[in-house]
């Protein structure tokens, strides 16, 4: 790649560990009110890395209230992205767990790996 | 007042804005270039202004380039192109930079599409094709009719149909100017422009704003 590309794209964000499929995650996400700006966590289950430089995504999942799952689709590199903590890794065997969208309760647990 | 540059394509990535959305954008090495002749209304019956870009070997160049170029006492350069302008103001052997754009500036960008080779009407010009199930065989891809029947007995000239696809001559209008670097020569625009990486573009003012 070009290294005048690399040149104008955006850093790499030191606050964000390497994460894999099944981490447990809470991203720390800048949101302006008005002129205001304060942060917002989002916790819950990486289903995929997308690894692509700039364009590096993570997808986060997590299930609200009713059992209703919401998943986030978050820039790696994005500013306003504060930083994202890793609570605890899971056991999984595949890149992309969205089987995981599919199942609630018990069947929706992932084995912990330490 | 003339706003136009050469540059080369290098890539498309995406950068973020201050309020942190990202933005698409490709990349321009655009210029310096050099104004390498003015033309004029008394003199070839229109104003326009010619400009060079990319440093080359002397050897690269043909003898009457050559001496287009040593005119203005300028370097030997590769590409040399025309803007229309009705009142350039700049003079022959002036230096054009990226500092001629501003961020927020809306431009059109025109550059030669990636070639296709020869291609068929569905590809080409978005035919349906034949059906594909009911017994059809060898007609999957097929153009279908071209015209009328006995009546006139020809095809049209200027008819769609199979040929020769792409390297033409492709205009992008009103792209907004995201990223000026006056050091390393560079413009990025938003969105996507004509042509494959590290080709021609001619960026220049949007006629529509």
């Amino acid at each position: 790649m070009s290294d005048l590309l690399k040149a104008v794209e955006a850093p790499e964000n030191p606050n964000i560990p390497q994460l894999t499929p099944g981490d447990v995650v809470s991203v720390h996400v800048k949101i302006k009110e008005g002129n205001r700006e304060r942060i917002q966590e989002f916790k819950g289950t990486v289903l995929y890395v997308h690894d692509n430089l700039a364009n590096s995504t993570f997808t986060v999942r997590r299930v609200a209230s009713n059992g209703i799952g919401v998943e986030r689709v978050f820039l790696m590199r994005s500013p306003r992205i504060d930083k994202v903590v890793v609570e605890r890794h899971s056991k999984v065997r595949r890149a992309r767990l969205y089987f995981l969208r599919d199942r609630t309760g018990k069947s929706a647990r992932l084995k912990q790996k330490f | 007042m003339f706003k136009g540059i050469l540059g080369k394509k290098i890539g498309m990535t995406q950068i973020f804005d201050e309020t942190g959305l990202a933005i698409p954008v490709t990349l321009v090495e655009a210029g310096p270039c050099y104004v390498t002749q003015v033309r004029t209304p008394e003199k070839d019956g229109y104003s326009a202004v010619q400009l060079g870009f990319d440093e080359v070997k002397p050897k690269r160049l043909t003898g009457g380039e050559k001496g287009h170029l040593k005119k203005n006492n300028l370097a030997p350069l590769r590409f040399l192109r025309e803007f229309r302008s009705k009142d350039p103001q700049v003079n022959e052997g002036d230096e054009v930079k990226v500092s001629l754009f501003a961020m927020g500036d809306m431009v059109d960008v025109i550059g030669t599409s990636k070639g296709r080779g020869f291609q068929g009407g569905v590809k080409r010009y978005h035919f349906a094709g034949g059906p594909k199930t009911h017994g059809q065989s060898d007609r999957h891809r097929a153009p279908g009719s071209r015209g009328s029947g006995t009546t006139p007995g020809r095809v049209y000239k200027g008819s769609r149909g199979p040929g020769h696809m792409g390297d033409d001559r492709v205009t992008v209008q009103n792209l907004k100017v995201v990223f000026v670097d006056e050091e390393r020569n560079l413009l990025g625009v938003r969105g996507a422009i004509p042509g494959p990486r590290g080709g021609l573009v001619m960026i220049k003012e949007a006629r529509k704003q």
